[in-house]
C-alpha cells in the first residue's frame, strides 16, 4: 500500500516562500544557480570487506555503496549470464524522517530505478561473468547505503555505485571440479563495465527547473522527473517523481537540462577515479 | 430559444465564470482555473438563453450546518452516541443533546436510549474541519428516534430532485399518497404511511426519481405513477 | 540480453505479433460501476490485460492517525493476483508492486482535490486480473475512472498508456511479448485536459530523439484513450437524461 506521506520534512512557510521568490531570480538559497551542482566528493576503496566501493557525498548528501561479488546460480532463463542485484537501504541515523524496518516505497523506488538503468544499459558485462554456465556464476550485489539526507539521493547514490563498480575486482579463482574456490591471495580482476550512465534529477519550482536538488527544495517542488544519461548521450532510465505534473514541453526542458548536467557528474566520477 | 442539457465530466469547461451550482456545495462540484469554471464530478449541465446551471449527479456528502440528515447509530459510548450519516464524517450526538438534560454516566447507560442500528432524524448543528459533525434534535417534532415506517436510501445529489423546484415532486407524493415523508439532506429518506405496502410503494417511486433524475416531465410521470399502483392496491383489497 | 526462443516482434510489412500498426492500440474495453460494494469501480482491458479498480471512500480511517488535517490521505494498492500471470505469483506484495503504487498514488495526487476532504483517507485498489504488458497503465485509466464513479472530486480524468521499442521500431501499447523482447517499455499517464504528464517512467534505452517521438506518440494516443474513458462515464450517466 502507497499512502500520502504524513511525515515529509516540514519546511517552514517563510522559507517555502524565500527559496520561491530566490528560484524566480534564477537563485537558490543555498548561493547556486539553477544548473548549477553542489560539490561533489567521490572516494573509492572506501570498505576493506567489499569487492568494490565508493563514498560519496554531494553537497550534505552521504552515500556510500558497497558492491559485493560472490558465487552463485544462475536464472534459470539465462544460464550464461551472471546476475547484478541493486539494494539500498535509507538508514535511519541519516534522517528523523527514515523509520527502522524493511525497505520502504522510497527505498525500494530508488533501488529499482538505479537497478533498471543498468540492467537495460547493460553496464556489467554479463556474459563475462559465467563461471559454469548453468550452474555458477557471479553475482553482483551492489547495495547503497545512505548515511546522511540533504536531498537527492538519486543521482548520489548512482554515483556513488557507479564508482563502485568501476573500481570493483572480480576475486582470484579455480575451478575445482564443480566448485568455485576463491583465493583472496591474489589479485583479482576488474569487473568488466561495457556502459555508464548517471542520473539527473530534475525539481520545478514555479517556472524554473533545478538540477541536484536539496532535502528543501525537494519537498516544496511543484514535482521531480530524473534522467539517466549515458556516457554517449542515450537516455537509458526515466522515473517521474512527488506529486505534480509536468506538460510535454515541460518535460523536453527538464530532458534538455538533464543532458547539458550528465556530463559534470561523469567528470566528477573521472577525476576521482584518476587518482 | 437556445436550451440544451449534457451530461459533463471531471475537467470538462463550464463556463467562463457565471454559472449556477446546484447540489450539496459549490466546492465539491467545481473548480476554477482564472476565470474559467470546469467540473470536478460527473454532472448535468443545463444551458439556457439566460443561464448555465450545473447539477452534479455524483458526489460526496459533506455536512454543513443546518442540514437535515438522518443517520443509524453505529456506536454508543459512555457520553455519546456515534451516528453514520453516509458521510466520510461520523456524526456525534451527545447524551445532553437527546434528554435535554445533563446526563450522569455513572448511573445511566446511553443504550436505553438508542442502540445500535436506531434511525435518528436530526438537523447538523455544527461541523468544521477539526472536529466531527454535531447532530441536535431541537428545532422539529420530527427530529429524534425513527419508531416506525421506512428509510429509504439514495444518492445525495439526487435529493434536490426528489424534493423538486418549492417542494413541487415532495408535496405531491404526500398528496397522492396520505404518506409523510421526511427527506435528509444526505440522501436517507424516511417514510411512514398508515399501511406499510404503501411505504413501499413511495420507496419504489424514490428509487425511480433516483434513476430518471433529469428527464423531463418527472413529477407527472411520477404522481400517474403512484395512481396507478395506489388504486392497483385498493383493487386487491376491495376483492 | 540474449534470449532464446525470441520472436520476431515485427515483420516485413511494419506489422507487429499482433497485426498491429506501430501506432495501433490493441482492442481496448472499459466499464464502470462493476462491483456494488465499493463506492466506485471499473473493469479495463487492454488487449488481454485486464485490471479491475475500486475505490473506498473519502472515509474516517479505522486508526485514528492515519490522517492529514488538511485534505484526504490518498491509499493506493497495486497489485497483481497470483492466476494473473504464466507463472503463478505469491500473493504477498513484491518490491515491483510496492514502486508501482507510489507511482500510481504520484499520479492521481495531482487530479484528485484531496483538500476538500480533509481528515479522510480514500484507498484506490488496483486489481491485475490478467496481466499482459502495460498493466500499471491500464490500472491509473481504471483507478480514474472508479474515481469519477464515487463522485470524488477531481481536476480531470488519468489515461495511461505504455509507449515501446522493439527491433529499432517506436510502437504504441505494447504487450507482455513486445515488453519482454523490446529494446525500451515507457509508461506514460496524462490528465489530458490538463495537459499535464503525471507518470512517466523509461525501462530501456532511447536516443534523445526517440525520447522526444515517443512522448508526442503517447500524447496522440492517450488522447484517444481519454475519449474513451469519457463516453464510458457519458454512457453510464445517459440514462438519467432520457426520458
Amino acid at each position: 500500500m502507497s499512502f500520502t506521506p504524513f511525515r515529509i520534512p516540514i519546511v517552514p512557510q517563510l522559507k517555502k516562500n524565500m527559496i520561491l521568490s530566490l528560484v524566480e531570480k534564477g537563485l537558490r538559497i543555498d548561493g547556486r544557480k539553477t544548473d548549477e551542482l553542489r560539490p561533489i566528493k567521490i572516494e573509492t576503496g572506501y570498505l576493506e570487506k567489499a569487492e568494490g566501493s565508493a563514498y560519496v557525498e554531494l553537497g550534505k548528501t552521504k552515500v556510500i555503496a558497497g558492491v559485493k561479488i560472490e558465487v552463485g546460480e544462475p536464472f534459470r532463463d539465462l544460464p550464461g549470464m551472471g546476475v547484478l542485484t541493486v539494494h539500498a537501504e535509507f538508514v535511519p541515523l541519516a534522517s528523523p524522517s527514515f523509520e527502522p524496518g524493511p525497505p520502504d516505497e522510497n527505498a525500494i523506488e530508488l533501488s529499482r530505478v538505479i537497478d533498471r538503468s543498468y540492467r537495460e544499459l547493460g553496464a556489467v558485462d554479463l556474459e563475462k561473468l559465467a563461471i559454469i554456465p548453468g550452474r555458477k556464476v557471479w553475482i553482483v550485489w551492489v547495495d547503497i547505503y545512505i548515511i546522511d539526507h540533504d536531498g537527492n539521493l538519486l543521482d548520489a547514490s548512482m554515483l556513488a555505485s557507479l564508482a563502485a563498480l568501476k573500481t570493483a575486482s572480480i576475486p582470484s579463482y579455480e575451478v575445482d571440479g564443480d566448485d568455485v574456490v576463491i583465493d583472496k591471495s591474489k589479485p583479482g580482476s576488474p569487473l568488466p563495465i561495457n556502459e555508464e550512465a548517471v542520473y539527473v534529477h530534475i525539481a520545478k519550482i514555479g517556472d524554473y527547473f533545478i538540477v541536484d536538488p536539496s532535502l528543501e527544495e525537494e519537498v516544496v517542488a511543484d514535482t521531480r522527473i530524473a534522467f539517466s544519461v549515458s556516457r554517449n548521450g542515450k537516455v537509458a532510465g526515466i522515473q517521474k517523481m512527488g506529486h505534480g505534473g509536468l506538460t510535454l514541453e515541460e518535460t523536453e526542458k527538464a530532458f534538455e537540462l538533464a543532458l547539458r548536467t550528465a556530463p559534470k557528474y561523469f567528470n566528477a566520477i573521472d577525476s576521482a577515479l584518476k587518482k | 430559444m437556445n436550451s440544451g442539457k449534457s451530461i459533463v465530466l471531471p475537467g470538462d469547461l463550464l463556463d467562463g465564470g457565471n454559472i449556477e451550482v446546484r447540489g450539496l456545495g459549490r466546492s465539491y462540484a467545481v473548480y476554477t482555473i482564472g476565470e474559467k469554471v470546469y467540473a470536478a464530478v460527473p454532472g448535468v449541465l443545463e444551458v439556457s438563453d439566460d443561464k448555465k446551471v450545473f447539477t452534479p449527479l455524483e458526489n460526496v456528502y459533506i455536512p454543513k450546518p443546518g442540514d437535515i440528515v438522518i443517520g443509524i447509530i453505529v456506536n454508543v459510548s459512555l457520553s455519546y452516541w456515534s451516528v453514520d450519516i453516509r458521510s466520510p464524517y461520523t456524526a456525534v450526538l451527545t447524551a445532553q443533546e437527546f434528554l435535554n438534560r445533563p446526563f450522569n454516566a455513572a448511573t445511566e447507560t446511553l443504550s436505553t436510549y438508542l442502540a445500535e442500528g436506531d434511525y435518528i432524524i436530526g438537523k447538523i448543528s455544527s461541523f468544521d474541519r477539526f472536529k466531527s459533525p454535531f447532530i441536535t434534535l431541537k428545532g422539529s417534532d420530527k427530529f429524534g428516534k425513527i419508531v416506525s415506517g421506512k428509510v429509504v436510501e439514495i444518492k445525495p445529489s439526487r435529493v434536490p430532485r426528489v424534493i423538486g423546484r418549492k417542494k413541487s415532486m415532495l408535496n405531491m407524493m404526500m398528496e397522492e399518497t396520505g404518506c409523510d415523508i421526511t427527506v435528509g439532506v444526505n440522501g436517507v429518506i424516511h417514510v411512514k404511511c398508515k399501511e406499510p405496502v404503501v411505504e413501499d410503494l413511495v420507496a419504489l417511486a424514490i428509487k425511480k426519481i433516483e434513476i430518471e433524475a433529469h428527464t423531463s416531465g418527472l413529477t407527472d410521470r411520477i404522481k400517474s405513477f403512484l395512481r396507478e399502483k395506489l388504486s392497483e392496491l385498493q383493487g386487491k383489497e376491495v376483492s | 540480453m540474449k534470449y532464446s526462443n525470441k520472436p520476431v516482434l515485427l515483420r516485413e510489412d511494419g506489422t507487429r505479433l499482433d497485426g498491429r500498426k506501430p501506432d495501433e492500440t490493441r482492442p481496448i474495453r472499459m466499464e464502470v460501476g462493476v462491483l456494488e460494494n465499493a463506492d466506485g469501480s471499473a473493469l479495463v482491458e487492454f488487449g488481454k490485460t485486464r485490471v479491475l479498480a475500486a475505490v473506498y471512500g473519502p472515509k474516517e480511517p479505522i486508526q485514528k492517525y492515519m490522517v492529514l488535517p488538511d485534505r484526504a490521505v490518498l491509499r493506493v494498492r497495486y497489485h497483481m493476483a497470483p492466476f494473473s500471470t504464466g507463472e503463478r505469483k505469491s500473493p504477498a506484495p513484491s518490491r515491483r508492486e510496492i514502486e508501482l503504487s507510489k507511482v500510481i498514488r504520484e499520479a492521481l495526487e495531482p487530479v484528485v482535490m484531496t483538500e476538500l476532504y480533509p481528515r479522510t483517507m480514500i484507498d484506490l485498489f488496483i486489481e491485475v486480473l490478467q496481466a499482459d504488458g502495460g498493466t500499471r497503465t491500464t490500472g491509473v485509466t481504471a483507478a480514474s475512472l472508479a474515481l469519477a464513479d464515487a463522485g470524488i472530486a477531481m481536476k480531470d480524468l488519468v489515461s495511461g498508456v505504455a509507449i515501446g521499442k522493439i527491433e529499432g521500431k517506436l510502437v504504441v501499447d505494447i504487450d507482455e511479448a513486445e515488453d519482454m523482447y523490446g529494446e525500451a517499455d515507457m509508461p506514460v499517464a496524462m490528465a489530458t485536459r490538463l495537459g499535464k504528464i503525471v507518470l512517466l517512467q523509461l525501462n530501456g534505452v532511447l536516443s534523445p530523439e526517440e525520447f522526444r517521438t515517443a512522448l508526442q506518440m503517447a500524447r496522440e494516443s492517450l488522447e484517444m484513450i481519454s475519449e474513451m474513458q469519457r463516453k464510458v462515464l457519458l454512457e453510464k450517466y445517459s440514462q438519467v437524461l432520457q426520458s
